[in-house]
């Protein structure tokens, strides 16, 4: 069914079998989100996405979108839980992106800019995370990891590898590799896999291809990530080819 | 999972050999069932020793003195809580109620559980242990469970013949389900859902398949209502899933049995082989052409959140226990993506003695909204715990007049994530249109700090978080050491109103209700006992959270010393 719903007071038109999300990022209005990505089946993890929707809380990269809904998104109440999710995100792992090369292409960075982040707020929880550097091509530096787990689902469903998972639970959970050594170098990984190019922060890295682009030259260096929706904007086939 | 639990039961754990050789016998890629085998806390990748000793840490627990005989037990073993004992045979740590808060302080050996532990019993404990006796050899008066059932009404007393309701209405699919939404009853398992129209929704919904599901994960710290009729009346319940089963044209159903009750998987496994054998089970059921169910149990393995329906679905289908995103819901896309209907095992016992007195009688007991009874899981400083079964409608103040409980300061109703009730509120009545509950009723005295009391809560869902939503994964545990750092003397106003803030954020995005009401018995403690946090503040405005003194804690324990001078001065 298609139809229209307002967010924060504008009229969005969305298609069938749109999330509130898809039609907002397709009308070209910005929304937060870090597990989200326009290739992948929605999945409802980090949050950051959480909007008002006739006055209750819901996460709109997975609640379909209905006609006459009244949806809040960008407002002090809702950016400012937005803005503590990220900290949340930045004490639970190791994250000193001055060291990091993901740095100017991270989204947690760009959003924390986006957000107006200035200080992680809580107690650092420094947790101890290996870094798997086995792989000839490939490093995985776990420290930065933010469990948004589109790697796991490309690997899955594009690559149809299966290489990462995840294991644990709560604060316990973490990222795994399909490898009775638990090494990476031990899976069928490869550079070319599609699980090798979608992490938003500075987990999955290429070896030997450091600082390529200059810092200060990079993706969310030169434009606050608010003003690049189009990189967002849901698959179809008039918006395929805007991301990349 | 019934495949990692078997195996673990043999093998005594689950090391990367065994655990790629399962990923190969059922098709999983290895990371996968790695995976899965991470998230339950009774699954173990690790040795943990042949005698693996659990202490229930529930509040309850404490306030009977669990953490000093745990202390005890450990001393007697040489070992550290949490830590294999150099030889490998045995640990010793603590896990989330067990489900035994009437008999407490309850243990799990190798996953049987213990009660009423005591000094003697800790003693003789750490001998069997120490001399390699087999659990199976241990004395079997410390496995009698009991069921202190204090005041029974009409799902207590039921005195049916298994079958009485299956044949009590016209054979009738309609008929039966007209019954229940007649009746008004609602889910006994917290949310109150009506389940006449949950029944009717999965029964409507489009599909080839349909499913009936019993939750019997009962991890609400408090509650252990559903392990009493599980040992009483099993055949109500099963019986009340088949009606389910009946009334919706499923063929196939499960009962989600929490891994804390694992010594109930042979009785009720026979408890169904008899119902099989008495045509109350399996193919044409009582010789109605057609009428084709059969029900397994399914055990848990450790996992709170598991008790939330979606993630019990995918825990059955062998997965990590994740609550899934909704819509949509399990009445159209439950376990298998087939229409399931889940309800507790309350429910389905009253569900049965519906299909066999009638909607009206059922709904003359109790309340406006609230038709029939409930169980109450009684526990804390009452004279009498135990089970107390009474029409809706009964006052806080009733209950506690039975259970024998005096100078009460404050009733955690439902458990953590309930409401804690205060003594000026003790007139408020148990029903759906004033406190609603799963069935908790923890009763706490003038003696108790309703401050540790929180405390203990919040390790609580810290511990359980399922770990999928940024917002209950991190700020649970936020909360938690917010909380330790108020406990132990360094907390401010700052930290207060951090509480605040934290909990706005879990409430307002977290993904399930585990996460919605984590920051519950925070806030109503805060709210109510206010003074119980007001003592432990220090003056300042902030306190940094690294505490110099404490990190001198591990040099402390390397060279065996405590005393005053292996302290900062300036410690108190
Ligand atoms: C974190 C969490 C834990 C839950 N645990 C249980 C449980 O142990 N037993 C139960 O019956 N329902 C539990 N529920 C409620 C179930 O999701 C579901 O509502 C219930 O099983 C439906 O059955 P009912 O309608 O008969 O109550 C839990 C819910 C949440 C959010
Ligand atoms: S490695 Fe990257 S893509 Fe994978 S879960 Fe972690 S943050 Fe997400
Ligand atoms: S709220 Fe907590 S338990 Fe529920 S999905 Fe999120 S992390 Fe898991
Ligand atoms: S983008 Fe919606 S929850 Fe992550």
């Amino acid at each position: 069914m298609s139809g229209t719903f307002t967010l924060d007071g504008r009229e969005i038109p969305f298609e069938p079998g749109q999330t509130v999300m898809q039609a907002a990022l397709a009308a070209g209005v910005f929304v937060p989100h870090l597990c989200y990505h326009p290739e992948f089946r929605p999945h409802g993890s980090c949050k950051l996405c959480t909007m008002k929707v006739n006055g209750r809380p819901a996460t709109s990269c997975t609640l379909p979108a209905a006609t006459g809904m009244e949806v809040e998104s960008d407002t002090a109440e809702i950016n400012d839980k937005r803005r503590m999710l990220i900290q949340m995100l930045l004490v639970e792992g190791n994250h000193f992106c001055p060291s990091c090369e993901k740095s100017g292409n991270c989204k947690l960075q760009a959003l924390g800019y986006a957000l107006g982040v200035m200080t992680p707020h809580f107690t650092h929880f420094f947790p101890d995370r290996p870094v798997d550097a086995s792989h000839p091509d490939m490093l995985l530096d776990f420290n930065r990891c933010i469990l948004c787990e589109l790697c796991i689902r490309a690997s899955a469903e594009v690559d149809q590898k299966n290489v990462f998972a995840l294991s644990g639970r709560g604060m316990k959970k973490h990222l795994i590799v399909n490898a009775e050594s638990g090494r990476l170098a031990d899976t069928d990984f490869a550079p070319t896999d599609k699980a090798a190019e979608v992490c938003p922060v500075g987990v999955i890295l290429r070896k030997r291809r450091g600082f390529a682009v200059p810092i200060g030259k990079r993706t969310y260096d030169l434009k606050p990530i608010t003003e690049q929706v189009e990189r967002f904007m849901p698959v179809t086939p008039a918006t395929k080819e805007k991301v990349r | 999972m019934q495949i990692l639990r078997e195996t673990q039961e043999a093998l005594g754990w689950l090391s990367p050999e065994t655990i790629t050789a399962i990923a190969k016998g059922v098709g999983w890629p290895r990371a996968k069932v790695e995976g899965t085998a991470g998230f339950y806390s009774f699954f173990h990748t690790q040795p943990l020793g042949r005698y693996r000793v659990l202490w229930s840490d529930n509040v309850t627990d404490r306030m009977l003195g669990n953490r000093d005989l745990m202390q005890a037990m450990c001393r007697k073993l040489w070992l550290e809580p949490g830590r294999v004992s150099e030889d490998g045979l045995v640990s010793v740590d603590t896990t989330s109620c067990t489900g035994m808060c009437d008999q407490g302080p309850a243990v799990l050996v190798n996953y049987r559980a213990v009660t009423r532990m005591n000094p003697e019993r800790v003693a003789q404990m750490a001998d069997l242990i120490r001399a390699e006796v087999p659990v199976a050899e241990w004395p079997a008066e410390w496995f009698r469970i009991q069921d202190n059932v204090r005041r029974a009404d009409i799902l207590l007393n039921n005195a049916m013949k298994p079958g009485e309701a299956l044949q009590a209405r016209t054979p009738d699919p309609t008929a039966v389900l007209d019954e229940i939404k007649k009746s008004g009853l609602r889910g006994r398992g917290g949310a109150g859902f009506a389940a006449g129209l949950k029944w009717e929704a999965c029964r409507d919904a489009p599909g080839d398949e349909r499913y009936v599901v019993c939750n019997a994960d009962e991890g609400e710290p408090g509650t252990f209502k559903d392990r009493v009729l599980l040992t009483r009346q099993a055949d109500l319940v099963f019986e009340g899933m088949t009606v389910a089963a009946y009334a919706i044209g499923a063929r196939k159903g499960y009962l989600y049995l929490r891994g804390e009750y694992r010594y109930l998987l042979e009785p009720l496994k026979s408890v169904l082989a008899t119902r099989r054998d008495a045509g109350l089970l399996g193919a044409d059921i009582l010789g109605r052409r057609g009428f084709d169910f059969d029900i397994e149990v399914h055990l848990g393995a450790g996992a709170y959140v598991c008790g939330e329906e979606s993630a019990l679905i995918e825990s059955l289908e062998g997965k990590r226990g994740v609550p899934r995103n909704r819509p949509p819901y399990p009445v159209t896309a439950g376990f298998l993506g087939k229409p399931t209907v889940v309800n507790n095992v309350e429910t389905f016992a009253a569900a049965a003695l519906i299909a066999a007195k009638g909607g009206d009688w059922y709904r003359g007991i109790g309340t406006a909204k609230s038709a029939g009874t409930k169980l109450l899981s009684v526990s804390g400083d009452v004279a009498r715990p135990g089970i107390y079964e009474y029409p809706f409608g009964v006052t806080i103040a009733d209950v506690l007049a039975d259970a024998g409980a005096v100078e009460t300061q404050a009733v955690q109703v439902s458990g953590p994530s309930g409401i804690c009730v205060a003594d000026n509120e003790f007139g408020r009545r148990i029903a759906f249109e004033d406190i609603p509950t799963a069935g908790a009723f923890m009763v706490f005295d003038r003696s108790r700090d309703m401050f540790e009391v929180a405390r203990n809560f919040a390790q609580f869902f810290a511990h359980e978080s399922c770990g999928f939503c940024t917002p209950c994964r991190v700020g649970t545990t936020i909360l938690k050491n917010l909380m330790d750092k108020i406990g132990d003397g360094h907390g401010t106003q700052a930290d207060i109103s951090e509480i605040f803030q934290v909990s706005r954020v879990l409430q307002m995005a977290a993904h399930c209700g585990l996460g919605h009401t984590a920051p519950h018995p925070l806030l109503d403690t805060i709210e109510k006992f206010r003074p119980a946090y007001e003592r432990r503040l220090k003056s300042l405005d902030f306190e940094p959270a690294f505490d110099l003194d404490g990190a001198l804690a591990q040099a402390r324990q390397m060279t065996g010393r405590d005393d005053l001078a292996a302290h900062l001065e300036n410690a108190e």
